[in-house]
């Protein structure tokens, strides 16, 4: 049993706004969710199966199913994997197509943590009480930017990898990001300018680090009969892997992700090696994020990612990889501070031909989305999905 | 002995023995009765056998940085980072009394107890 060619993405949105504190959260996925569906030519009324995650308000799917009045579900998936949800809910819904559980699922992501002011990345959070480690982390001032911080120390550490380097993958950022018009930080950055930037948490600079962002987007992945019959380039789904990658009862090494496991399993389904892909969307939470998961794909050798995305290589058009060309969460925008949902329709965009000029890889027919959700310095779920052009 | 005002711990009934023992400054490891192995963070359930035969040992309070990272953007910058126990796991702390830009993987440290706000001492370390 496999997902591979038995789901195409037909829809994809991303919404236009970086700053929303005239709308509601729920509001924002009905927007976007209506856009990826007239963007695949499908309407409220044709979606059987309705996927969203954490960010959706309420619990589960059952307000945001309401709010969009669906009355036609027969499936239904709330899987909260943090930023990745959305690469991993591209997977699930290709599986419940292939299983007949739905024709035309609609996967959603909005939020406002910019409007809600919320200090994202700097502020110890306690989430649930509950959480059998809280007691253990909490108290210690662990926050999203310092637990991070502490993958690229070890990191650097390790294998000699330097704060110039990591710069290079926000400079590769800003360099797509000045083509995006609806970029928050459309400038183009130097490798100076981010070792130049204020420390946050040693060794990350204020550059190093995604921005904050009002926003969403939603994608409509529908099975390969109704596919054919939609009016846009058919986006085909052929590999998916998911894990979770944790600390292991005090055993673990930070410079692995769970992009390690998550990775290889997509590449297997897919039939396709790391060499083959011509474009891949990264979580970009941090710089660090980037090559830690590049690395744990195969893109190059662990330890060996300073090297490789230094000089530009993940720039488009100069690089050997081109990498987040709508600018990433490092300069385009971390829509309810989940990056996963972006990446997929960016590698859309890709796919179907339709990026910006500049950036638009040539013979773009094999993309990669990867994603980790939650806290690469503990805890963390990752995702991996390849797609094809039809 | 650190700037930061400390949250108290949460805790939970399978914690207590735990948090009991650090109200006495007592650092104490779970440790398996059934495989020997130590883990952290603690919890009932043996991560590694899976036996529920969890033994509270007094530890040495010696260990070695794994890593850290100092959060400049805090009112009162601290330094969070994970030990490598003497009894084997690594956990998560605050490196105290210390010079910030001395910090290296690698150092050895030393347990010290710190006040917490509203709840018992928590276990942080400073440079042996």
């Amino acid at each position: 049993m496999t997902i591979k060619g038995k789901a195409y993405i037909a829809g994809a949105f991303e919404h236009p706004t970086r700053h929303a504190p005239d709308k509601s959260v729920a509001q924002l996925h009905a927007e976007v969710a209506l856009g990826a569906l007239a963007d695949a030519g499908l309407t409220r009324d044709d979606v059987d199966g309705y996927f969203c995650a954490a960010d959706a308000p309420g619990p589960g799917p059952a307000s945001m199913a309401e709010y969009l009045n669906l009355t036609k579900l027969r499936h239904v998936d709330s899987t909260e994997l943090g930023g990745t949800s959305y690469v991993a809910l591209a997977g699930h819904a290709a599986a419940a197509i292939a299983l007949g559980k739905c024709d035309v699922a609609l996967i959603t992501l909005a939020g406002r943590p910019r409007s809600e002011g919320m200090a994202t990345g700097t502020t110890p959070r306690l989430r649930d009480p509950n959480q059998p480690e809280a007691g253990f982390e909490f108290p210690y001032g662990l926050t999203t930017a310092n637990g991070y911080a502490m993958c690229a120390m070890r990191h650097m550490h390790q294998y000699g990898t330097t704060s110039e380097q990591l710069a290079w993958i926000k400079v590769a950022a800003s360099h797509h990001a000045q083509h995006n018009p609806n970029a928050m930080l459309p400038e183009v950055v130097t490798v100076a300018d981010v070792v130049a930037s204020p420390l946050i948490a040693d060794p990350l600079h204020r550059l190093d680090c995604c921005v904050i962002s009002d926003g969403g987007g939603a994608l409509v992945i529908v099975r390969p009969e109704i596919a054919k019959n939609l009016r846009r380039p058919p986006v085909k789904i052929i590999g998916a892997g998911e894990t979770v990658k944790h600390l292991a009862g005090g055993t673990f090494d930070l410079t692995i992700s769970g992009a390690a496991r998550s990775g290889p399993a997509a590449f297997a389904e897919a039939g396709v090696e790391p060499a083959d892909i011509k474009y891949v969307s990264i979580y970009d939470s941090f710089t660090i994020t980037v090559l830690i998961q590049l690395e744990d794909l195969g893109f190059c050798a662990k330890g060996a990612g300073g090297k490789f995305v230094a000089d530009g290589n993940l720039i488009s058009g100069i690089g050997r990889l081109p990498f987040n060309t709508d600018g990433g969460g490092l300069c385009n925008n971390h829509p309810a501070n989940r990056g996963g949902m972006t990446k997929v329709i960016e590698a859309v965009r890709q796919l179907r031909g339709e990026a910006h000029p500049a950036v638009q890889v040539k013979n773009c027919d094999l993309a990669l989305a990867q994603g980790t959700g939650m806290q690469l310095g503990t805890r963390h779920c990752s995702a991996t999905l390849i797609m094809e052009r039809e | 002995m650190t700037a930061r005002k400390i949250p108290g711990p949460i805790v939970t009934v399978e914690s207590e023995p735990f948090w009991n023992a650090a109200r006495q400054r007592r650092f104490v490891v779970p440790t398996c009765g059934a495989c020997g192995k130590a883990h952290w963070y603690p919890r009932a359930v043996c991560p590694f056998c899976s036996a529920e035969k969890i033994e509270w040992r007094a530890a040495s309070g010696q260990g070695t940085i794994y890593s850290f990272s100092v959060m400049r953007r805090a009112k009162e910058p601290y330094a969070i980072g994970y030990v490598t126990l003497a009894e084997g796991p690594t956990m998560l702390t605050n490196i105290v009394d210390c010079d910030f830009d001395a910090l290296h993987i690698g150092q050895s440290v030393r347990l010290v107890f710190a006040e917490t706000e509203d709840g018992p001492p928590v276990p942080l370390f400073r440079p042996d």
